[in-house]
């Protein structure tokens, strides 16, 4: 019986119960809610669990699988964690809001047909909104609507495809698909926003930067995964999402060089990292998808310590801007260190969970002979070294010495750091703990010496790069145009544009109106006026004589005979 | 803050980064000269070369900095550009 609980109905109620509660009620709740979840997560059984009627069709809110089951658990220990992060310091409704939108998580990932997967969807389109909304500055207001609005978009293109495959095949299931009808392009397109594909990638670099602290730790970790896993379900091999994954990895990258805010870096490097796992599904292969489903769990935790990191020097220093900040390992020497091994992490270097993850990537490439594919993710592990390795933790921790004498972490957010470095690196010395609840069965050993020889010239010649080429990538005080000018300039200068234009044809055509009407009123009251000072009546509203009115209707009978007998 | 420049923590001091850098040039001359020992499987050919991987990460970083430096004439602007009348906001 209670296999057949959805575990994010607990994640439903916390969040419902976080807001009454109170002091060590709300904690205990905060700490406690993720845990159940994680233990009912692994209740949930292979296959569907039940059906119910919905309309016409059958829906399964509860699917089980290898996979799914993989992804809701890192969820689950991402909202433990998160929780254990933020719950001293974050208002109750951002923690509400956070809960809930990994309830909306943790539901997509065991939605067993398209209408659940899109009502969880949406779920953490509007609470992620609010999580943004709750950075409580002008700007988070603005970029929560900009967010919103991209959101509520590619919620619509999802359902109009879900739509179209329900009216082509009959069926909502669940199931990989072949991408050959307008219905699968539309979801796939729908799928694609949520993962920051291009051209709408900027929308994550808008809005999580603009968030609270705690908030941007949340939003590092569900929505494109979410998207990852759903890619995973639908569209294995599909081959235009190779070519899809290899531009938001150098996109990342070259935005994220390019970037001075320390929350935009990481921001940028989440578009990168999802690029390797969109990249993977699209290879398509069992080594592929295995790599896909291992990286987007090592991500998640690498990616929110990354997150964690700099939230505490933002939460301490009240400082966003590298340009703002340096030398703080000096008396935040364990922020340092968790930052250090998260950045560590993120570049893959052995030891830490992205080695043991992302060369799977590599390796499902080189099995498949893609050389491009293989080399350009080559040059793109130097280069997340380059932009989020050395980039993040130098200018954030050594740099120049900013004068900033900061307090270290507060003990919940240590701690949380302190479980994310450790699970970073036990992934990366014991892989198999991770490869073992993997979809397919691995045959990967990520540390024979050559590969660990390779990965290391590798990153260690591309630090050398970054030190020598430290004078060309001096911060300053900019932002970078990305493709949301497209629609934050270029779509308001044209609406302003079409308004003026507007505004200047509606004012034409009511001035020659108003004359036309002008010169009407002038001949009716010629002919017609029945009053005026100095003017004697119009001429159809003058009394007249019977006779000169007998004498014209004479006239017009004559006329009429005469025409008559012509 | 009132600290002198050389009682500065022992991290930041110029003789310790000195130190630093000559240990970083020899664990890379070290990671060059491993590979006479230790075999990297090539998958491509080139990928199995002698140094392959540390040319190549140095170079590819190159040519993403200087990309990046190049598209940041293009693209970067004050950090006000969106307040400032330019857009909704």
């Amino acid at each position: 019986m209670l296999e057949l609980i959805p575990p994010a109905i607990f994640m439903i109620v916390a969040a419902l119960l976080i807001g009454p509660a109170r002091g060590h009620l709300r904690s205990a709740i905060v700490l406690a809610a993720p845990l159940i979840t994680l233990w009912f997560v692994w209740q949930v059984p292979n296959g569907i669990a039940y059906d119910l009627p919905f309309l016409d069709y059958r829906i399964q809110p509860l699917e089980g699988s290898e996979v799914r089951r993989l992804f809701a658990t890192i969820f689950a220990l991402m909202a433990f964690v998160g929780g254990l992060y933020s719950f001293r310091q974050a208002r109750a409704y951002e923690l509400a809001a956070g809960y809930a939108y990994a309830a909306g998580a943790i539901g997509v990932s065991f939605a067993g047909d398209l209408v659940s997967l899109f009502v969880y969807w949406e779920f953490m389109a509007l609470f992620s909104t609010v999580v943004v909304w709750c950075g409580g500055t002008p700007e988070a207001r603005r970029a929560g609507i900009r967010y919103a609005i991209m959101h509520l978009l590619g919620g619509v293109i999802l359902m109009v495809g879900i739509e179209g495959v329900a009216v082509d095949t009959g069926s909502i299931d669940i199931r990989p698909m072949l991408n050959n009808s307008v219905g699968t392009w539309m979801m796939l397109i729908g799928i694609l926003i949520n993962a920051a594909a291009p051209p709408v990638s900027a929308w994550l670099a808008d809005a999580y930067p603009t968030s609270s602290p705690t908030g941007s730790v949340f939003l590092s970790a569900f929505t494109t995964k979410t998207a990852i896993l759903t890619l995973i379900l639908l569209y294995p091999g599909e081959p235009v999402l190779v070519g899809i994954g290899l531009f938001m990895v150098m996109y990342g990258i070259i935005y994220a060089l390019l970037e001075n805010d320390i929350r935009r870096i990481l921001a940028y490097s989440i578009v990168n990292q999802v690029g390797f796992m969109v990249c993977a599904v699209g290879i398509g292969t069992q080594m592929a998808l295995n790599g896909a489903a291992a990286h987007a769990f090592a991500h998640i935790i690498y990616k929110a310590l990354l997150f964690m990191s700099a939230g505490v020097v933002i939460y301490r220093t009240g400082f966003n801007r590298c340009t703002d900040v340096g030398g703080l390992f000096r008396t935040m020497p364990l922020t340092a260190i968790c930052g250090i091994v998260g950045a560590l992490a993120i570049s893959g270097f052995p030891l830490t969970s992205g080695f043991t993850t992302k060369t799977m990537i590599s390796q499902a490439a080189a099995d498949e002979s893609l050389v491009t594919v293989y080399m350009l993710l080559a040059a793109a592990s130097a280069g997340v070294f380059l932009h989020a390795g050395i980039k993040f933790p130098w200018f954030v921790f050594f740099q120049r010495d900013s004068g900033l004498r900061p307090k270290d972490a507060p003990w919940n957010m240590a701690a949380a750091m302190v479980i994310f470095s450790v699970l970073c690196v036990l992934i990366g010395v014991a892989p198999e703990l991770l490869y073992r609840f993997l979809p397919y069965p691995v045959e990967y050993d990520a540390y024979t010496p050559g590969k660990v020889l390779f990965y290391l010239q590798l990153l260690m010649f591309s630090g050398l790069a970054f030190f020598l080429l430290l004078p060309l990538m001096k911060r300053t005080e900019t932002i970078s145009l990305d493709f949301d000018w497209l629609w934050r300039v270029a779509l308001f200068r044209v609406a302003s544009g079409t308004f003026a234009v507007a505004a200047a044809v509606g004012g034409a055509v009511t001035a020659a109106a108003g004359s036309v009407l002008a010169r009407l009123r002038v001949v009716a009251t010629r002919y017609l006026g029945t009053s005026g000072d100095d003017t004697r009546p119009g001429v159809l509203a003058r009394t007249w004589p019977i006779g000169v009115t007998a004498l014209w209707i004479a006239l017009l009978l004559t006329a009429y005979v005469v025409i008559y007998y012509f | 803050m009132n600290e002198s420049h050389h009682d500065d923590h022992w991290l930041a001091r110029p003789a310790t980064i000195k130190l630093l850098w000559r240990v970083f040039a020899a664990v890379l001359v070290l990671l060059v000269l491993a590979q006479a020992v230790i075999y990297v499987k090539g998958y491509f050919g080139v990928d199995g070369w002698f140094g392959f991987a540390a040319a190549y990460g140095f170079l590819s970083c190159l040519a993403m900095v200087l990309f990046a430096k190049a598209l940041g004439y293009v693209l970067k602007r004050d950090e006000d550009y969106y307040d400032d009348g330019n857009s909704d906001a």
